[in-house]
């Protein structure tokens, strides 16, 4: 598993912080891109998971049943101005899904949140901390400016509330070395931009 | 007026049109339009995929033992096949042979994926084509026991247990949540099945979805995480270490022991709930035999699961290889991946520009310049496109053909290929369906026959995982640990330039990545994918592709809610890139109908 095994003591929540998106479409890229540095620079409790979600969906499921709170960043479409972020609570993050789909890979995370609400297992606090892109088009694009500058506050953000449910994250002494980072084989965002060619 | 293509369709687009739009440009990347004559068949279809893609352009310069991991990126749910794709297709270019359990485990994990999307798709999205979730409420549950009893030993089966479902479902829907039911079109009189059936089926959607997780247990211990495995140019990445000491993440006799346990419950779950469904589902709708398109004509599989390392011949793969064209069953025509004349890629209709409209490019020779142009009859303007002009450039998706051919991939093809070679493994199990529906070979060929075949190939590919895992055994207690070959890892021991093909059957059809390096970079990369073959558009001689052929001559009982189209091209499982991670408000609808 990436990250800690959601095993902590009897008393403390168990949290999953789990960054989504899809790195390879500029903007797209920003909850994993915040999970990626969230994890680098900040230690956390045996309760709290970090996870790289990317854009798996039903993946997922297993993931979330075993969180009792869950936070939760991604790119947003709230008709916002680029590089908004928005933090988003507990019944008013989106849980709908549907039907009439055209592929399965449509299997957004609000049909993940859906899935393990109808198995009766979804966590019982959501927090979604969301970014209003502004470029999803540049196809092997790095993050925009506006939103590349909301990785930060968006950790922040999540320090709040890991803070408030007791169980805070601590700024790391010493840096952590590139073999225990999230992103490797040269994807995290660093090595993933220098390497990107002008088209 | 009717035009005949070279490939044998009668396309008449005179009739009014629908249009099937996935409403943003986020979610869902697949638009489908066709035209329906005065009796609301199907006389023309087009598809067109809406987004473009172009992994060349992100890996070009970059470190080719890495590609796989941004390859894994591309889609969420095909991740580890495009990653075995990649790394089979630089060990092909550099010469790099893997050791026996490498094989095995790469087996494993493949099957494995075969097994977990067929029955996702089954469930979470095709299944809602053919069951009425909304019926479900009016089932007698005793009823439902006795159906569920009578085509099962499956122990979830009581009169108590279907009552209990209805209930919560009944609440559920009570309550003005549809959850993963939200915008299906209940009650549309394409629906055939009994309230118990459908009823049997919303249990066993429910139960699919909790299972379903288990399976992918197998892509974590091999891969050494999930999501997001890890693979290894030169073998796996995860060592053998059976004294259970050493590395973290080193494979042991309890984690063995694990993923066997969990095949034995997929074969179980395969055999005792997903075929007894797939059976009462054919036996109500084995009147519906539309959706063949070129599954009787035209199939291609490249082949996989090796049963040897490092031997991808016709004959090692346990997955059949081979061109059918013309619906010769008697004639298997074999696959070069690197004859230039063989798979080529045609541009004249997609949204790319090649030095030529009319010739194919080889994908070693591949190029990817997006050139958006819309042909004279489009309707509407370049950023709001109400009605494709398919006479012009009408997609993002390239169209490949195997010497000049459409084939169609995927589930079927495998099966139409197995069955021709005379394969007992895929014919019995197909002609036992088959009788027991009373249905003759030529019914295969259809939307159904697509979704049986996957069905099967699931119980297949269940059973190939306890061959292999036992192999797998077998050799390490013979004291055979080795996982990796690293001989060649240092790009110093590379040739200057060098090209290569690996390929393999992902869930949904034949799947290739073509490598050419140079200077130890990656000098060109260009991935065909399975929903490229099928969803292709018309080439330059205006042959059309699986969809497109798929939805000819369908009736539609209500054009408003085109529940037929959807149910066809969900059988194919399409692939489109996937970037459907922003989440919106609630409420949108994720495909919008229009008739013009």
């Amino acid at each position: 598993m990436t990250g800690k095994r959601l095993s902590g003591p009897e008393n403390k929540k168990r949290i999953l912080v789990l960054g989504i998106g899809n790195i390879l479409w500029a903007d797209e890229g920003f909850g994993v891109r915040v999970i990626e540095e969230f994890h680098r620079r900040y230690a956390i409790e045996d309760n709290v998971t970090m996870l790289d979600g990317g854009t798996q969906g039903l993946y997922l499921v297993s993931f979330l049943e075993q969180a009792d709170c869950l936070i939760v960043f991604d790119a947003i479409d709230y008709g916002l101005p680029p590089g908004k972020l928005k933090l988003v609570r507990d019944d008013e993050v989106p849980k709908f899904s549907a039907a009439r789909k055209i592929s399965l890979h449509q299997t957004g995370f609000q049909e993940v949140l859906s899935a393990a609400d109808l198995l009766g297992r979804c966590p019982r606090e959501l927090a979604l901390i969301g970014c209003q892109p502004l470029d999803l088009d540049h196809w092997g694009g790095p993050l925009t400016d506006p939103v590349r500058f909301q990785i930060n506050p968006a950790i922040e953000l999540a320090c709040k509330l890991l803070a408030q449910w007791g169980s805070p994250a601590k700024l790391r002494i010493a840096p952590l070395p590139a073999s225990e980072w999230l992103l490797a084989n040269n994807i995290d965002r660093t090595n993933y931009e220098i390497g990107a060619q002008p088209i | 007026m009717t035009v005949r293509t070279p490939n044998g369709f009668n396309l008449d687009r005179s009739g009014k049109r629908i249009v099937i739009d996935p409403l943003t440009r986020i979610e869902g990347h697949l638009r489908v339009e066709a035209n329906l004559d005065s009796d609301s068949v199907i006389r023309n279809a087009v598809s067109s995929g809406t987004m473009w893609r172009g992994i060349e352009v992100i890996l070009r310069g970059r470190d080719p033992r890495d590609a796989w991991a941004f390859t894994e990126r591309i889609c969420g749910v095909c991740t580890g096949t495009h990653a075995l794709t990649s790394v089979r297709a630089v060990e092909n270019a550099l010469g790099i042979t893997i050791p026996e359990n490498a094989n095995s485990i790469r087996n494993i994990m493949q099957l494995c994926l075969l097994v977990h999307d067929h029955l996702v798709h089954f469930y979470h999205l095709h299944a809602l084509d053919w069951v009425d979730v909304v019926s479900a409420l009016k089932a007698d549950p005793k009823s439902t026991s006795a159906l569920v009893q009578s085509i099962s030993p499956w122990p979830l089966s009581s009169p108590g247990y279907f009552k209990d479902l209805q209930i919560r479902l009944t609440k559920f829907f009570g309550s003005g949540q549809h959850g993963p039911f939200k915008n299906g079109y209940w009650g549309h009189p394409a629906y055939k099945l009994p309230p118990e059936a459908n009823l049997m089926a919303v249990a066993h959607y429910l139960e699919a979805l909790d299972f379903q997780k288990e399976i992918v247990k197998i892509q974590a211990v091999y891969g050494g995480k999930n999501p997001h495995p890890n693979w290894l140019v030169g073998g796996v990445p995860c060592p053998i270490n059976m004294d259970g000491t050493g590395a973290v993440g080193a494979l042991n006799m309890e984690r063995l022991n694990l993923i066997s346990s969990i095949i034995d419950r997929s074969i179980e779950f395969v055999e005792q709930v997903y075929l007894p469904d797939i059976a009462v589902i054919g036996s109500f709708y084995k009147d519906w035999l539309h959706g063949g398109g070129l599954s009787g004509q035209s199939v291609m599989s490249y082949g996989d699961i090796p049963e040897n390392a490092n031997d991808c011949s016709a004959k090692s793969l346990k997955l059949p290889r081979g061109v059918i064209l013309g619906g010769n069953l008697n004639e298997i025509l074999p696959i070069d991946h690197g004859d230039p004349e063989q798979i080529q890629e045609y541009v004249a209709h997609s949204w790319y520009k090649y030095p030529s409209e009319f010739s194919g490019l080889h994908p070693w020779d591949g190029i990817t310049e997006p050139s958006f142009q819309l042909g004279a009859k489009v309707k509407g303007s370049r950023t709001n496109i109400q009605e494709l002009d398919e006479g012009g450039k009408y997609s993002w998706i390239k169209a490949p053909r195997w010497r000049g051919h459409a084939v169609e991939v995927g589930p079927l093809a495998r099966y139409i290929i197995g069955y021709a070679q005379g394969k007992a493994e895929f014919k019995e199990p197909a002609d036992r369906l088959l009788k027991g529906l009373s249905l003759p070979l030529t019914a295969l060929f259809s939307t159904l026959g697509r979704t049986a075949a996957r069905a099967l190939e699931c119980q297949w590919a269940a059973h190939q995982m306890r061959y292999f895992q036992d192999k797998l055994v077998l050799h390490i207690k013979a004291g055979n640990s080795a996982t990796a070959n690293v001989s060649k890892w240092k790009p110093e021991s590379w040739p200057k330039e060098a090209k290569g093909y690996g390929f393999t059957e992902a869930p949904r059809g034949a799947l290739g990545h073509w490598i050419k390096i140079k200077d130890t970079k990656i000098d060109n990369y260009q991935c065909v994918v399975p929903t490229t073959w099928n969803g292709s558009p018309r080439d330059s001689k205006g042959n059309i592709g699986a969809f497109e052929a798929s939805l000819i001559g369908t009736p539609m009982a209500d054009p408003q809610r085109p529940l037929e189209i959807l149910r066809t091209i969900h059988s194919f499982d399409p692939c489109l890139a996937c970037s459907t991670h922003v989440i919106s408000p609630a409420g949108q609808e994720l495909a919008s109908v229009n008739v013009r």
